[in-house]
């Protein structure tokens, strides 16, 4: 009795098609995202927030610089202004919509162009070893030498404050750890054994970076990323805080913040809110992470 | 019997780094002075425990490792950029099937795809290369409809080991390395493999290298067999004769070690001692002399090369050579 | 040996692991008894349920998803019904284990002296300098070289042979009446390993100890044990003394298996192999486990789990066609190379 059945296929064409509309790693990890209850949750938040502040002028009623003397610090519920106003009497319901356009793209443009340059120089270190590699991580522990506020600090004290030199200062402060990370998972995929039989196969470094590296690396350094994101907007609202990000009178939360400190005996309500959706905007992405990483994990 | 794989003095040592600048502290004497031949169509079994160079010595025929001194000659070419064999081409001829069948595959791909790589990093286009994956599949037991678009984590590892091996013959090599390909198996599974690998060998025409430090399973599907300790050849020959008469200490120690299978003549006292040695500085000589019973000062002296003896087999040990100054010589 | 109490009487033992997918049944039914002094081999494959088995008589199942039922009484500790302290009273003392793995038992920033000593000390209360002589005895037991200088010896510092001897002093050194090894040689060379295999044999021998080994490989079962039990899905198919289970296996399973095993006489054809693969335990089919991989299987087999059929004084197999005498297992053909033996 034979135990290795022989396999008489009716039709080896079938067999073919099916497995080019074979699904590929990254389709099933689009599938489980989609099936995860808390990831859409968070997805639908984050869409319906970014929804908001692109179309803004849908959504507000007043015009987030129109001050007015006669309704400063006026409370929630007040008529005409649902949130209530600031300090100088601006609409602070279109402040802070108006605010999260500033405030998302300080945090997210950052992550995203640090993900690029350090995730491009982490996988180039992790794979090449040798001198390549030692050249890229020492620069980068130059870098990582100082904490990252701090260095967020310096560089926009340096080049003064605004909206792009904000982006600019996150980006090199996230690099660092984005290189890092991508340098690591790369040397680790790198030593395993199917790299190896890949390159037994005579494959070149393209052609497994490609099918190999890439598909088992990009995970864990997009998880990453997208927990950075958070960091990057409380950064960018520190720096705001702190009179280095945006300047007044833009809308941002972390300058409203700042601004709404005086009102805290007033209405300490009014002064929490920017950092209410400091909060929410975070807490969404960090969770949208979690459940990125969660779908991406072959074994479950 | 012309020789399809032919190994001349293959060293490899490597160093252990450590220390501030990270200087060679010490050196790994993986694998020294190996030379054997493989014929056309037979399998050759490697046998040996830990710290004999058998691994190593798969890795440097694949050229997975530089090799450090030593020549590879595969169907009288020579390997080398300049030589008549390119790496690349080497890769088409020759190809391996690893230990761990989970490691070996990429968890992230699905199984044909996996299959199909090698033919498709040498020029195959993608299609004709699935189909290519399709048939292997099929070759060796696996429905493709079932299991074609199946991820690694949903295979038990039986079926990821036939995968494995479908994979080697992607590019239809004419050598096949096996390295422990079984050893992680259940019994019954590695039966199940075992023939398979012998029906494909058949099939397609294949020479087999066959390491493992699974003595039965050596025999059953080797036609010679050699025996490495610490990085050197101690013994090659048929492995009939070499199973039934071993000639160096070593083979024999490792033989009488097999636990037995009658209940009636359990083993009484180990034949050797202690643990084999570290690769790192290993002993003058003969580098088996400190578990030898029959060692004397010849044997710390010079190292024994391996003899050849006329009859297809060859031992390297100073008792077996006349007017070598061994006593028993 | 009759009439003298077993030392481990085990009563058909379950267990379970609940998982939120699913539960696996590891373990359906085992019933042994061991006497002092005696060798049971539990012999198997991944996932058979023998390691379960073994945890189970031991009390080191993770407490939230396992359900253990049955009874388990050892060494006259009835193990089901006591609780974790009172288990970590009996373990080491009547009770002891080794592993495969001897990192398991040997904790990596203590000398192999200390260790050994602190178990001597916390489970009867002697002087430290008293249990260092006893810990230095116990290397020598275990035939570890230069004994003095190895109770400094940190883990890391000893070849893995020696790490599995350290452990096994260190199992021993409390004299326990029962130890149970899980796989203690598989991980070695098998120049080690029998090296191990006989020092085990003569430590058992010498301290009268009931010994309950778990192996997956044949060759390891046939020189420790007296009785050998073979399990398949977590029950034991087929149970009995090694010698009549090896030269006359009863049960399909055990031919199968030594079938694959034994391969020196098949040598250039092919093998008698087990067609299919193990089962799934969170799934298992009515009747007879084995019944899908069984060439002998009819449609009874399928209906009803065998129960364990006696075939002679001692030898038990749960077969309904080999009870009914329908089928004969082919029995293997014992070839070993060893030299020496008078052929």
């Amino acid at each position: 009795m034979t135990d290795t059945p022989v396999i008489a296929i009716a039709d080896p064409l079938q067999a073919l098609q099916r497995a080019q509309q074979g699904k590929s790693y990254w389709k099933r990890v689009w599938e489980r995202l989609r099936q995860d209850k808390v990831t859409l949750a968070m997805a639908a938040v984050l869409a319906a927030l970014l929804i908001m502040v692109i179309f803004a002028p849908w959504f507000t009623a007043h015009d987030p610089y129109q001050a007015s003397v006669l309704r400063r610090l006026k409370p929630v519920g007040f008529p005409g202004h649902w949130l209530g106003t600031d300090e100088v009497g601006r609409d602070l319901w279109s402040r802070m919509v108006y605010g999260g356009r500033l405030s998302l793209l300080a945090g997210v443009m950052p992550v995203f162009l640090a993900l690029l340059v350090g995730g491009f120089l982490g996988i180039l270190a992790g794979y090449a070893g040798g001198i390549v590699n030692s050249a890229i991580m020492r620069l980068v522990d130059v870098l990582y030498a100082f904490p990252s506020v701090l260095l967020a600090i310096a560089i926009t004290g340096i080049l003064g404050a605004g909206l792009e030199n904000t982006i600019l200062a996150l980006t090199i402060a996230f690099v660092p750890p984005l290189v890092r990370i991508s340098e690591a998972v790369t040397m680790q995929s790198r030593n395993l054994d199917f790299v190896e039989a890949a390159r037994a196969s005579g494959a070149g470094a393209l052609k497994i970076l490609q099918y190999h590296i890439l598909n088992n690396v990009l995970g864990p350094i997009l998880v990453y990323a997208t927990s950075l994101i958070s960091i990057g907007i409380i950064l960018a609202a520190g720096l705001s805080f702190l009179g280095l990000g945006v300047t007044p009178p833009s809308a941002e939360w972390g300058l409203m913040l700042n601004n709404l400190r005086q009102a805290l005996w007033v209405d300490p309500v009014i002064t929490a809110l920017p950092g209410v959706m400091i909060f929410i905007t975070s807490m969404c992405f960090n969770l949208l992470s979690d459940g990125l990483r969660q779908a991406m994990d072959v074994r479950l | 019997m012309s020789a399809l794989l032919s190994v001349d003095g293959l060293t490899k040592h490597f160093p252990v780094r450590g220390g501030l600048l990270n200087r060679a502290k010490a050196v790994v004497q993986a694998v020294d002075d190996v030379s054997f031949e493989v014929a056309v169509g037979e399998t050759l079994g490697i046998v040996g425990e830990s710290g004999c160079g058998k691994s190593t010595t798969a890795r440097l025929l694949m050229h997975l490792v530089p090799l450090d001194r030593g020549t590879i000659s595969f169907d009288g070419k020579s390997i080398g950029a300049r030589e008549d064999l390119s790496h690349r081409d080497l890769h088409r001829q020759m190809q391996m099937v690893f230990q761990d069948s989970y490691a070996s595959l990429n968890p992230r791909l699905p199984v044909s795809m996996s299959i199909a790589f090698g033919p498709l990093v040498h020029g195959t286009p993608k299609s004709a290369a699935l189909a290519r994956a399709i048939d292997l599949l099929q070759a060796v037991g696996l429905d493709p409809l079932l299991f074609a678009n199946r991820y690694p984590h949903e295979l038990s590892g039986g079926q990821r080991q036939r995968i494995n091996v479908a994979r080697a013959l992607a590019l239809e090599p004419r050598l096949v390395i096996l390295d422990e390909a079984v050893s992680a198996l259940d019994k019954s599974i590695e039966a199940q493999v075992l023939n398979l690998l012998i029906d494909l060998k058949e099939r397609f025409d294949l020479t087999y290298i066959f390491i493992s430090h699974d003595l039965n399973v050596v025999r059953f599907i080797s036609d010679r067999v050699m025996v490495m300790y610490l990085g050197k050849v101690v013994e090659l020959g048929p492995v009939g004769r070499i199973y039934r008469d071993p000639k160096h200490p070593y083979t024999k120690a490792l033989l009488g070690a097999m636990p037995s299978m009658d209940t009636r003549r359990r083993t009484k006292e180990a034949p050797l001692s202690g643990d084999p040695p570290n690769p790192i500085n290993p002993p003058s000589g003969c580098r088996f002399r400190t578990r030898c019973q029959f060692a004397e000062a010849v044997c710390a002296a010079a190292p024994p090369t391996l003899e050849m003896d006329g009859n297809g087999r060859a031992v390297a040990c100073h008792m077996l050579v006349p007017g070598s100054g061994h006593s028993l010589a | 040996m009759r009439g003298v109490p077993p030392v481990v009487s085990v009563e058909n033992l379950r267990v379970r692991f609940t998982t939120p997918d699913a539960t696996v049944h590891a373990v359906n039914g085992v019933s042994f008894d061991l006497e002092r002094g005696r060798v049971l081999g539990i012999l198997g494959e991944s996932g058979s349920g023998k390691s379960v088995t073994l945890r189970a008589l031991i009390g080191l199942l993770p407490p939230r998803r396992s359900h253990v039922e049955g009874r388990i009484t050892v060494a006259g500790h009835d193990i089901t019904a006591m609780g974790e302290a009172e288990l970590r009273e009996v373990r080491g003392t009547s009770i002891a284990m080794i592993f495969q793995e001897p990192m398991t038992a040997l904790d990596p920033v203590f000398t192999i002296g200390e260790q050994i000593a602190e178990t001597i000390v916390r489970h009867e209360g002697i002087s430290h300098s008293e249990a260092w002589r006893r810990a230095h005895e116990l290397l020598e037991m275990v035939q570890i070289p230069s004994a003095s200088r190895r109770l400094k010896n940190y883990p890391h510092e000893m070849s893995g042979g020696m790490r599995q001897r350290a452990m096994i002093a260190l199992a021993l050194s409390c004299r326990p009446s029962v130890l149970l090894a899980d796989e203690p040689t598989t991980a070695l060379d098998v120049t080690v390993q029998i090296q191990i295999i006989v020092l085990l044999r003569q430590l058992q021998q010498e301290l009268g100890m009931a010994v309950v080994f778990v192996t997956h490989d044949v060759g390891v079962a046939v020189e420790v044990a007296d009785h050998i039990a073979v399990m398949y899905a977590g029950r034991f198919v087929e149970t009995g003394p090694a010698d009549s289970v090896i030269r006359s296996p009863a049960h399909p399973y055990t031919g199968g298996l030594l079938a694959s095993t034994v391969l020196g006489a098949a040598q250039g054809q092919r093998l008698e192999a087990i067609p299919g693969a193990p089962p799934d335990m969170t799934l298992l089919p009515f009747g007879c486990s084995f019944a899908p991989r069984c060439r002998f299987a009819d449609a009874r087999c399928g209906l009803d789990l065998p129960p364990e059929i006696a075939l002679a004084s001692d030898h038990m197999a749960r077969c309904l066609r080999v009870a009914a005498g329908e089928i004969e297992v082919t029995p293997p053909k014992l070839d070993k190379l060893r030299l020496g033996d008078a052929a």
